[in-house]
């Protein structure tokens, strides 16, 4: 037996045994470290199809910050996570039927499709000899798909505003600096020279 | 026995099986359906890249590449709203969330 295949079948089988630990878990912090635990392994599978580059991404990407994100917020709201998990098992059936269902209609897709004869590639992936898998995937990304990757980026900053916006606070009494009011004082509003009578003082 | 194209293509098409029963099971709780997604677009990624690689185009790893930013995108998002929702009612059950029944 291959290494590769070997390796194939161990990320394979980790990758769905942690997918189904993250949605049945009791605990969600432990569901968010399993679904750590599916992209780890989902990313050994793609240095086995060799997109290196992805992998990667993945790893530090969607690991590093997403999901700590997930994690961050999951340990931030103080939920009774146990009444949400009501009804858990009046779900069951009828998501395993929808479940199975559509497992076996992906299957038989898995069976019965071929490949049109007449599919030529859009960009051929140039061999490992020649070029690395970053390099290849930067020289097609920055030159023919670059459009795309602009909306990916815009897509990423509309994001990252929707998120501030929403998660903003205002908060009325605490006191900010502002610095314009203070470089803006001046010795008439600052200061005052009041004679005060003997023995009466500031009223 | 050699790693073909269709066992790539069942591993991703179970993670997406897997993905939707999660939704099914955790109608509550909206932090493990947003990971239920997620779980789904890594089915649909595995997919891209497995394509990509048997058919020996890169134009599937550029658009798992986007399929990735989206995705990020729209877990940052959907954890705002959650706590944004979580300030205001106290509580992240899905089936609370019908204020704007009529």
């Amino acid at each position: 037996m291959l290494l590769s295949t070997l390796f194939f079948y161990l990320f394979a089988g980790m990758c769905v045994a942690s997918a189904f630990m993250v949605i049945t878990v009791k605990n969600p912090v432990h569901a968010v470290l399993f679904l750590i635990l599916a992209f780890f392994n989902a990313a050994g599978l793609f240095v086995l199809l060799g997109a290196e580059f992805l992998a990667m991404i993945l790893v530090v990407v969607y690991v590093g910050a997403v999901l700590v994100l997930f994690l961050f917020v999951v340990m931030m709201l103080d939920v009774d996570f146990a009444v949400l998990r009501a009804g858990f098992l009046k779900y069951l059936p009828v998501g395993a039927t929808i479940g199975i269902l559509l497992l076996v209609e992906l299957i038989l897709i898995l069976v019965a499709w071929v490949t049109a004869p007449e599919i030529a590639a859009q960009a051929p992936t140039p061999p490992v000899s020649q070029m690395s898998n970053t390099m290849a995937l930067g020289q097609i990304l920055y030159t023919k798909y670059v459009y795309l990757f602009e909306a990916a980026g815009l897509i990423l900053l509309v994001a990252m505003i929707g998120a501030i916006v929403l998660t903003l606070q205002h908060k009325r009494d605490v006191k900010r600096q502002s610095v314009a009011r203070q470089v803006g004082r001046t010795r008439e509003r600052a200061v005052e020279v009041v004679e005060v009578e003997t023995g009466r003082g500031l009223s | 026995m050699t790693i073909g194209l269709s066992h790539y293509l069942t591993v991703a098409a179970i993670l997406f099986t897997l993905g939707i029963f999660g939704i099914f099971l955790n109608r509550k709780n909206v932090i493990v359906i947003l990971m239920s997604v997620e779980l789904m677009l890594l089915a649909v990624n595995l997919n891209l890249v497995a394509f990509s690689a048997f058919h020996n185009d890169l134009v599937g790893q550029v658009f798992a590449l986007i399929v990735l930013t989206v995705a990020a995108a729209e877990a940052a998002i959907g954890l705002a709203l959650v706590v944004v929702y979580f300030r205001n009612r106290g509580t992240i059950d899905v089936a609370e969330i019908d204020l704007l029944k009529g």
